[in-house]
Formats: structure tokens, sequence, C-alpha cells
């Protein structure tokens, strides 16, 4: 009965290494490139936590969230931003486009593990 | 391996895509082409490499990047203007140390640290002109400084603080309804509390309406915490960070002493009275499983929806797993595959087409009529073969964006090594080509480009004395035509200096000083080995490497390279390659019962030799008019060792054709059956290199036939014989 969490990343090294430590943590994994692919694997699948990146190509996070949150089945979905801008501006945009919380980049696997631990039901 | 070290492998190859795209992007903004998507994309570009150099601990990389990624944002942002003269050529030089700094991490390496420093400091030079910058004063060194902010999390490693002492908070929560609406959980932050120590927890459920009042997103619920810790307010106040704004929250100690007079001091006495004064109300003990307040699980009902909807969810999502991860495997847009399963994919696409030829004949010898289900269904089977073919050959396609990328780079380097201005326009880099022809092609282009630069353009002086403007332009172009590809490479120099060419070809002993040269004749001069152009040997040409070892290595792609210029407008370098290695347009012959095929570019004209028109030169060597031009006729049986008398003259049929290196020469063969398109098989691989022979093919009826290699042929011509190897019939 492990979780699920969806990974949006446009950079292929950030998913292999999301996915190594989510694997690693007993997750399954499910992984999208960019905003757009984001919502199309969700239409299909359906993660217990999501973590996005915020610059990406087609549709960046922000414009993910917002759709995440803009469907019922999917607005309760937890939503980690990986950012590498610890700024409160950045932080601030991701909470009100409907973000739960943050990792700051380059993640920590532990702390990784640990933030979606903090908001998985 | 390691996973970490492959995932490493990962983040160099999207590396290097990522600087293809920087590079390019920066390029396009300095032609002013470039709208907001491709400043996103740079900035993203450079984003990335520093956010896996920094979950790698490249340092060097990381700090570079982030100067770079800060000067980007600026232009992002439009604090800071793209000008193509001053920010955008620092850029592109910062481009190229990132990617020296890339390549240093991979390969390991020496990094020109002070040109690394250099350009950082013009980067933050350029943010800090619009007045910006707080950290990254001009100049300075590592006062660019990237420290990651760690995620400061509540975790079990203490850094404890000296006196462990256990204190009381007095915590209250009350959550608005955006802390709901983001996914956020009350009871999953009440959870992480009790991580912190012992605590019991109070419900406030009094704003709570009537369930027809009741907003089903409304939050209506507070809770008042007593815990009891050694962590200090900070540590308690992270774990509500990510719902900071999202909710009312005071933290405060129970402890008088340590209390500061705020208006809720009496309020908290009373809670901490009212607490003490009903133990039952106290929730589990720390560590309890989640949501264990019984006072917190009374209410789940009638909170909020999305909670409830997540609960609710979680079951399907359980169903769901496998389904989705097989459809977000489909959605990949990408694979990657092992370059040596598509070449035997190839390899078996090509023999399916020969042996699909070999059914072909069998069927008509069987006398079978076109017209028939057996005849119509090989028409349908030819047709399906040939698509099978094109798209795997496809798969090797690559755009030539990848080599032409490189040139760019190049151009600057040279640029500023001969001190000329210079602009290098490159057009149809989404040209396709085969992914060896493109490896190969990086090697002649860099060679031409360099030569177009530093001998094609004429300095700043020179320019203006000549009415051009000082900024040279280099044009790299690329296209297909006639099923093949071509590739110019032009300057606005002052073309070539035939005088010269034609003086040093004579001093090297090239040509005879009486020769008669055409213009292009002379301009072709420059490809012969042993000449090379400049009189004062230059540190960018001169690495020992002249045009004749472009030309070859172009040959050896089944390409061709002519040059034609005009006296000061500048020189036009042509280049045209096969798309694929693999397969030949072939005019196939007949030759002592033995079949052959002359490639079909190599073939200017067929011609029906006449007695009269072939003339002996003495020994076996003879001559034939082909209208006011002599060119040499060659008996290609006896060459070959077919035969050892010479066809008589007015016999068979003469192929005239042109070599790369634009010597002619007749062909004399029995008979011409037909052009068709061969697949390429190497006879080196599968035996050994033979003189006049560049290659072997399968034909439909099972036979070999061998691929003719025009360039020997063409300069056998020139001494006679086939020097020392023996003849391919001895050796067969």
């Amino acid at each position: 009965m492990s979780m699920t969490i969806l990974t949006v990343d446009d950079s292929r090294t950030m998913r292999d290494m999301l996915r190594l430590a989510l694997v690693q943590a007993g997750y399954e994994v499910v992984q999208a490139e960019d905003g757009v692919h984001g919502l199309e694997v969700l239409a299909t699948s359906n993660p217990d936590v999501i973590v996005t990146d915020i610059n990406m190509p087609r549709m960046d996070g922000f414009g993910f969230i917002e759709g995440v949150r803009a469907d019922a089945k999917h607005r309760a979905i937890p939503i980690l931003v990986l950012t590498t801008e610890s700024d409160a501006e950045k932080k601030n945009r991701a909470r009100q486009a409907g973000a739960t919380g943050w990792i700051v980049k380059p993640f920590d696997p532990v702390k990784l593990v640990e933030a979606i631990r903090r908001v998985a039901a | 391996m390691d996973p970490m070290e492959a995932i490493k492998i990962t983040f160099f190859q999207e590396c290097e895509e990522q600087l293809a795209e920087l590079e390019g992007g920066l390029l396009a903004m300095e032609a002013g082409e470039a709208d907001s998507e491709v400043v996103n994309a740079v900035f993203r570009a450079v984003h990335s490499i520093k956010g896996g150099a920094g979950a790698f601990g490249l340092d060097d990389l990381v700090r570079f990047s982030h100067v770079f990624e800060t000067a980007l944002d600026e232009v992002r942002t439009g604090r800071l203007a793209p000008d193509p003269n001053t920010v955008l050529k620092v850029m592109l030089r910062a481009a190229d140390v990132l990617a020296d700094l890339v390549r240093a991490a991979r390969d390991g390496g020496v990094i020109d640290e002070a040109r690394v420093q250099q350009i950082a400091a013009e980067l933050a030079g350029c943010g800090a002109g619009g007045g910006h910058h707080d950290e990254t004063p001009a100049g300075a060194e590592p006062a660019i400084e990237f420290t990651p902010l760690a995620f400061a999390m509540p975790v079990l490693e203490p850094e404890l603080p000296p006196a462990p002492a256990t204190h009381e908070w007095i915590i209250r929560f009350q959550p608005k309804s955006e802390l709901y609406a983001n996914a956020n959980e009350a009871a999953l932050l009440l959870r992480e509390l009790s991580q912190l120590g012992a605590m019991t927890v109070e419900l406030d459920s009094s704003m709570l309406p009537q369930l027809d009042a009741l907003d089903p997103e409304g939050a209506y619920l507070s809770w008042t915490i007593t815990l009891t810790t050694e962590r200090t307010e900070t540590e308690i106040r992270e774990v509500f960070e990510f719902v900071d704004g999202d909710c009312e929250l005071s933290v405060e100690s129970a402890e008088p002493q340590v209390v500061a007079p705020t208006p809720d001091v009496f309020d908290v006495m009373a809670l901490i009275q009212k607490v003490q004064a009903a133990p039952e109300m106290a929730a589990a003990p720390p560590l309890a499983p989640p949501a264990s307040p019984p006072a917190a699980t009374a209410v789940v009902a009638p909170r909020p929806s999305p909670p409830a909807a997540a609960a609710a969810a979680a079951a399907p999502a359980e169903a769901a797993n496998g389904q989705g991860r097989a459809d977000a495997a489909a959605a990949a847009p990408t694979i990657r595959v092992d370059l040596e399963r598509v070449d035997r994919l190839i390899d078996l696409v090509g023999e399916l087409v020969i042996n699909q030829a070999m059914l072909s004949q069998r069927v008509m010898e069987a006398g079978i009529a076109g017209a028939s289900a057996i005849g119509m269904g090989l028409d349908e089977l030819e047709q399906l073969s040939r698509e099978i073919q094109d798209s795997v050959m496809a798969i090797r396609a690559q755009p030539v964006k990848s080599v032409f990328q490189r040139m760019s780079r190049l151009a600057r380097e040279v640029a500023a090594m001969t001190g000329k201005q210079v602009r290098l326009v490159t057009d149809g880099e989404g040209t396709e080509v085969d992914k060896t022809v493109i490896e190969r092609l990086a090697d002649p282009l860099t060679h031409m480009i360099r030569n177009a630069i530093d001998h094609g353009l004429e300095d700043a002086a020179g320019r203006l004395a000549a009415g051009k403007p000082v900024e040279g332009t280099v044009r790299l172009s690329a296209g297909h035509r006639s099923g093949r590809i071509v590739i110019e490479i032009s300057d606005d120099g002052a073309g070539i200096n035939r005088t010269k060419v034609r003086e040093i070809a004579v001093e090297r002993g090239l040509v005879s000083p009486d020769a008669v040269l055409s213009d292009d004749e002379t301009d072709n001069l420059i490809f012969l080995p042993g000449f090379s152009t400049a009189s004062v040997v230059s540190d960018i040409s001169g690495r020992g490497v002249g045009m004749d070892v472009v030309k070859r290595s172009i040959q050896s792609l089944g390409g061709r390279i002519s040059i034609s210029s005009r006296p000061g407008k500048g020189s036009i370098f042509v280049m045209s390659l096969p798309l694929t290695l693999a397969v030949l347009d072939g005019m196939v012959v007949s030759l002592n019962e033995q079949t052959l095929v002359v490639p079909l570019t190599a073939i200017v004209e067929t011609l029906q030799p006449k007695s009269s028109n072939v003339y002996g030169m003495g020994g076996d060597a003879r001559v034939i008019a082909v209208r006011d031009a002599y060119v040499p006729l060659i008996d290609v049986g006896l060459l070959l060792g077919y035969r050892t008398d010479a066809m008589p003259a007015g016999e068979g049929v003469a192929l005239l054709i042109e070599s790369d290196g634009g010597g002619r020469a007749a062909l004399l063969v029995d008979a011409i059956q037909g052009q068709r398109q061969v697949v390429i098989k190497s006879l080196e691989a599968n035996y050994r290199h033979v003189p006049g022979i560049a290659a072997a093919t399968i034909l439909g009826d099972g036979r070999v036939a061998l691929i003719l290699d025009i360039d020997s042929i063409v300069a056998v011509s020139r001494t006679g014989d086939l020097a020392t190897e023996p003849k391919l019939a001895m050796v067969s």
C-alpha cells in the first residue's frame, strides 16, 4: 500500500534523482516533463503527493498547480514545489497558486522524503 | 553502477543539450529574433545546469551558473536590456565558459580560472548596471557565493542548545480556509507537532455554524496545544512553515518568567489552568499515530471537503497505480536506444530490401505476370520495404544543428584571435542527416570556418578600403537538394587571390608553369595536397591540416566539395553529401559477365565510343574525344584484371565520370543494365581493401556486385596502374 508520488520536472537529471530518492524510500513514482504533461499524467493516475519544479517549458509550475487545483478531483492533493529560489516572493507565488509546501534544491533525499511525509495523509 | 553515477552521466548529457539551447537562444537574442519564450528557455538552461551541479556538489559550476543565472534573470524580468553589442557579447562568452566548466567537471582538466573570474565579473557588471545588485558587486570574486538554503526541518538530529531544558509552550492555531485550499491538513500539522514532545490538544469548535449555514470550504476550527519540549520557538514555528500566513498562529512560553507581557497573557494562563483542570482532554501521548486527538477526529466529517476528497481519492489511487504508471511511460516523447541496435536494424532492413528484390526477380523469371495477384502483392511489398527503409534511416537522422552550433563558438574564438569582427549567420540548422555524417562533418567544417575568417575575410582596414562594412559575414547553410544534403560556407571577403594561388602551386610543383587553367581550376588548386595559401602559416589555420584533408574527409563520406570565388566579393565552398552512408544510387553495368556498380553521382553522361574518336597514347593508354576535349579512356576490365586484352575501340559503352577533384575520365564497360538504389556493404569490414573498389552490394539475383571507387580510378588514369596491390581478379 505504498503511496504514489507524481514528479513534474523538465530536467532528466532531476527526474532521475527524484525517482531514485523516492523509490528508495518505498514510494511508487510517476513522472512528467512539464506542466502540460503533468496534467495529462494526472488524468490517468491518482498520486498521493505531487512534487513539481517551477521553471519549465510549455507550462510552468505555477500554471500546473493552478491547473491541478482547478480540477475538483485533484484539488486536495498536496503539492510540493521544488525550488532553488529561497526567496519569500517565489514561495508566496507558489502558495497563491495553491502549493502546499516547498523543497529547496539541491534537495537532500532525506529531506525530500521528510517533506512528503509531512504533507501526506 | 552506482545509481548516482548513472544520473551524473545523464546530467552531463543534459548539460550538453542545455548548452546548445543556451547558445542557440543567445544567438537568436543577438539577432533580435527572440521572444520571451526564448529568453525563458535560455534562463531555464542555466538554471537547470545550476540545479544539477548543486546536487552533485560541482561548486565551480554552481558558482558561475549562479552569476550567469542572476544576469539572465535581470534580462528576463526586463530590468536589463539585452543589448547585442554589450550584454549579449558577454553572455555568449559566458556560455562558452559555462561549457568549459561543464566539460572540466565531466572530464577533469584545467580551467582558466582567471577567465572564469573575469567573465563572472563582467556578467555581474551587466546586472549591476541595472542597479539591482546588492549581492554581486562588479569585480568581486567569491562574493558571489551560492549558499543553498537548507530545508529547515524539525528532524531528530539535534543541534542541541547548550542546556536542553524542557519548556512548556502554548500554541494557538487557527487555520484559514486558504490552508485547506492548498491541501494542507490541520491534523497533519498537529501530528508533526506531536513529534517534538509531549502535548495536549484542545479543540475549539465554538465557531462551527449549524449544518445549513456551513460553508464546506470554510475554516471554523481552532486548536490550543500545550507542548512540553526541549525545542526552541523557532523549531516549533518551522512546523507551521508551509502554512505561514494561511493561519493565525501564536507560540508562547507557558512559564511566566519568560513570557513577554502581551495582551494574550491572561488567556494563556486561563488556558493552562483549564488544561490542568481537565486532564481527561489530554490527547494521545507523543508519537501517537496521526490524527489521533479524539477531539480532532470527531470533527473530520464536517470539515471542509478537500481533505475528505483526498481520503476518498486514496483508495482508487491504489487501484489505478499500475495503469497510471503505464500511461505516464507511454506519454514520454523520446526513448534512448543503443546505436548498435539501430545499426543492426538498418542492416536487417537492408537485407530485407535485397531479399525482396531477389524475390521479385525470381517471380519475373518464373513468368508470372506483373498484373497477377502475386505480382501486385510483390509491388506492395516493395513499396513497404522502401518505406521501412526510409523510416529506419530516419532514426539515424539528426538535425545538423548540433554541429552548426559549435561553429558559432569557433567563429567567436577565431575572430578574437585574428582581431577581426565576424558575424556567423547560420541557416537550415533543422536539416537532417545521418548521425555518422554529422559527427564526421565537425572537423572539416571547423577547418573551413577557420579558413574563411582567417584567410577569406580582410582585416578591418582592408574592408574599409574596399568599401565594405568592418564586420565580415560568414554564412553557413544546409539544405536538401535532390536527395543529398548541401552545405555551403561563404564569406564576403576578398575572394581567392588567383595569381598568388597559381604562383604557389607552381612553386611547389603542383602544376607546370605553362599549364592553362581556368579560374575554377585555379581555385580548386587549394585542394591539392601540400597547398597552403597563407604565406605566413598562422596559428589558426596552420594546424598541419590543409584543404586537401578537408576534401578527403568529405570524400570519405561519399561527398563532394567545390569552391567558387569572385575577386573582391568573397568565396563560397559547396559540399554535397549523401543523406545516409548505407544506400547508394548506382548505375549497374556489366563487364565480362561480371556486374559492377558505378556511383550515379559521379556520372556526367554516357556515350558510345566510335573508333574514330579513340586515340592511342602509347602502351594501353587511350583517350577519347568528348566534344572538344580529350579525356582518358579507362578499360575497366583491363584495369581490374578481368581480362588481359584491351577491348577493341568502338565496342562497349563509355561512362563519362567526374571525380570529386574535378578530374574526368571515361570508363569503358560492356553494357549498361540500369540504375538502381543499392545497399552498401563494406568490403573492408568483410574482406579487405581492394584498390579501385569502394564497397560491395548484393543484387536482386543474389550476386555480389562491386562498387567502383571513382576517385582512385581517375587517379589511376593519371598514373597508369592500380599501384602495387594485386589486381582484383587475381585476388579472387
